[in-house]
């Protein structure tokens, strides 16, 4: 288990702080056995998705996936539930489809987020039902705003305890979600909002390539991907394609492979999302599954015939 | 042309009142719909900004989520989005700011939250705030677009998930909010704006053939009406050319 402590991520005190400080969020990607060695650092290794998932993602942490309507990692979230985890934190900016997914097969206790939907379509059902019926386990919230949310990955990712912005005033968010506290400016005495950082115990997200050591490169819409993997005690990335050399593509964000813990070649991975340059969102997939999830059968059924019962693609 | 659906001239409406050359955050549905037309029409250099990161887009298809591809591929950058708020939003310069509602109160605070029961048990979780909250408070102003009901136009809001005018004139400074807050509300019966002295949403344009009647019906507070209560002007032959053609595109590509 995650010697940092799950109960870090979320409600920051000052002793986990203080152990995060000295740990460093990396401080277990560090230790973890599936590294390899180059040039004196440890790059991330590349494994397959199925042995990324079972070394990465454990009962009870707290898990976040990402991707900003494009490269989201359905196909590692699919792995999950394969491996049936239960109990996981589950963290996102905008849950949509993937989450609804994981929700609905019973893999998460809470959910940390800052707009639940379908994009472009309406409503998460399996969302809706664990939210208004507690189906099939209770889900707790820990609401945001995006403002909020993309602030806690940058402290996160930053080595700092918490994130200062001008947000959520006025709003009910705060009477609902305890961690969103104000803060007085020690320059101007301005009162601001303060919300705490992000660690995830580990971050899963999808790129369009990465070199045989390891080094990611995504490009198009990168979101907050980048802070989610390096606010992250331990990361794991699905690819498109393994390629000998990561030529330039403007936009690029590289993520160092001594930044990872491990990648896995998962072409298609991004599914029904897309990966700019090599796919595009399979909006029929969106559209369909406002009816596949609206009940609580059909989500079933469709979960076992192409989650369930599909292997890992790699 | 006098053929056209409500919804059309809400959406015409409200590409209407973009002026060219100002920045806009625009989301999907309904806002990206009108930002489009505008920019196809009398805006052509209106700045669309989407929170996926995407500055500057300048789509040729109405896109199918805020982070389409085609957004990307046509911006004038592409940035992360903790920079879309801290860089962009959050300092002011954004001009325009367009938002749904599921519900909206007089004072224009919105809600997208949650609907009846309370917070941990709702009669209807609704997808939450996303970036709203903060592109109410840091937008020059903002536009509502929403179709007009009395389950969306509420004496209360459920959940204030973004301010609009608060409790009234004076508000918005006290909690330190700098943007100029909910202007202008545009509905499917016509245009609500924000009176400068009350704050209060008063209806100042009917679209053509909605009564006043018919707009007190469809609001759940006693609706104030502007002394010199005006018509907008039907949409125009090239305006439900252009937004019908566009629409024909986010078919195609779905």
């Amino acid at each position: 288990m995650n010697p940092v402590g799950r109960g870090a991520l979320t409600n920051v005190t000052n002793a986990d702080y203080v152990r995060d400080k000295y740990a460093g969020p990396h401080a277990e990607q560090r230790s973890v056995g599936a590294m390899t060695q180059e040039a004196g650092r440890l790059m991330a290794k590349l494994v397959p998705l199925a042995d990324g998932v079972a070394e990465l993602v454990r009962d009870g942490d707290t898990v976040a996936l990402e991707g900003f309507t494009h490269l989201i990692p359905f196909a590692a979230g699919h792995e999950i539930i394969r491996q049936e985890r239960r109990d996981l934190t589950l963290v996102r900016m905008t849950p949509d489809v993937i989450y609804d997914q994981l929700i609905g097969a019973g893999c998460a206790r809470r959910l940390v987020f800052s707009w639940g939907g379908n994009p472009g379509v309406g409503s998460l059902h399996r969302f809706r039902d664990a939210v208004q019926n507690s189906w099939p386990v209770p889900l707790e919230l820990e609401e945001h705003s995006h403002a909020g949310m993309a602030n806690r990955y940058v402290a996160g990712a930053s080595g700092l305890p918490f994130a200062v912005l001008r947000g959520y005033t006025g709003t009910d968010l705060p009477r609902h979600t305890g961690n969103i506290r104000s803060i007085d400016c020690p320059f101007t005495g301005e009162t601001l909002t303060a919300v705490p950082a992000l660690n995830p115990d580990v971050t899963v997200v999808h790129a369009q390539r990465a070199d045989r050591a390891g080094n990611v490169q995504m490009w198009g819409i990168t979101g907050v991907q980048k802070e989610a993997v390096l606010a992250a005690r331990r990361s794991l990335v699905t690819v498109e394609e393994i390629v000998d050399e990561l030529t330039p593509v403007p936009g690029q964000v590289v993520l160092p492979g001594w930044a990872i813990t491990a990648v896995a070649h998962v072409p298609g991975g991004a599914h029904p999302s897309y990966a700019h340059g090599y796919s595009v969102r399979d909006n029929a997939f969106y559209v369909a599954w406002d009816e596949i999830s609206r009940d609580r059968d059909t989500f079933q059924d469709w979960i076992e015939r192409h989650v369930q019962n599909a292997g890992a693609t790699a | 042309m006098s053929q056209y659906t409500a919804d059309e001239m809400m959406t015409v409406a409200a590409a209407r009142q973009l002026r060219d050359g100002t920045a806009c955050f625009v989301g999907i549905g309904l806002p990206s719909t009108a930002a489009n037309l505008a920019r196809a029409t009398h805006a052509p250099d209106l700045v669309l900004i989407y929170e996926s990161g995407c500055l500057g887009a300048k789509p040729d298809r109405l896109p199918l989520s805020i982070g389409d591809g085609v957004l990307a591929d046509t911006a004038d950058a592409v940035i992360p989005v903790p920079e879309v708020f801290n860089y962009w939003l959050q300092p002011g310069r954004i001009d325009v700011g367009f938002l749904g509602a599921a519900q909206l109160d007089r004072y224009g605070n919105i809600n997208t939250t949650v609907i009846g029961g309370d917070y941990t048990d709702p009669k209807v979780r609704l997808p939450g705030a996303g970036g709203a909250p903060e592109i109410a408070a840091s937008c020059g102003e903002v536009v509502v677009i929403v179709r007009q009901s009395r389950r969306t136009f509420t004496e209360r809001v459920d959940f204030v998930t973004s301010v609009g005018y608060g409790a009234g004139p004076g508000d918005r400074a006290r909690l330190g909010l700098r943007g100029g807050g909910p202007r202008t509300v545009i509905t499917d019966l016509g245009v609500l704006e924000a009176d400068p002295d009350s704050c209060e949403l008063t209806l100042t344009r009917l679209h053509p053939g909605v009564t006043v009647e018919r707009v007190r019906e469809a609001t759940g507070w006693p609706l104030a009406v502007a002394d010199d209560l005006s018509t907008n002007e039907p949409p125009t032959a090239e305006e439900l050319t252009v937004l019908r053609a566009l629409e024909a595109t986010m078919r195609a590509a779905a």
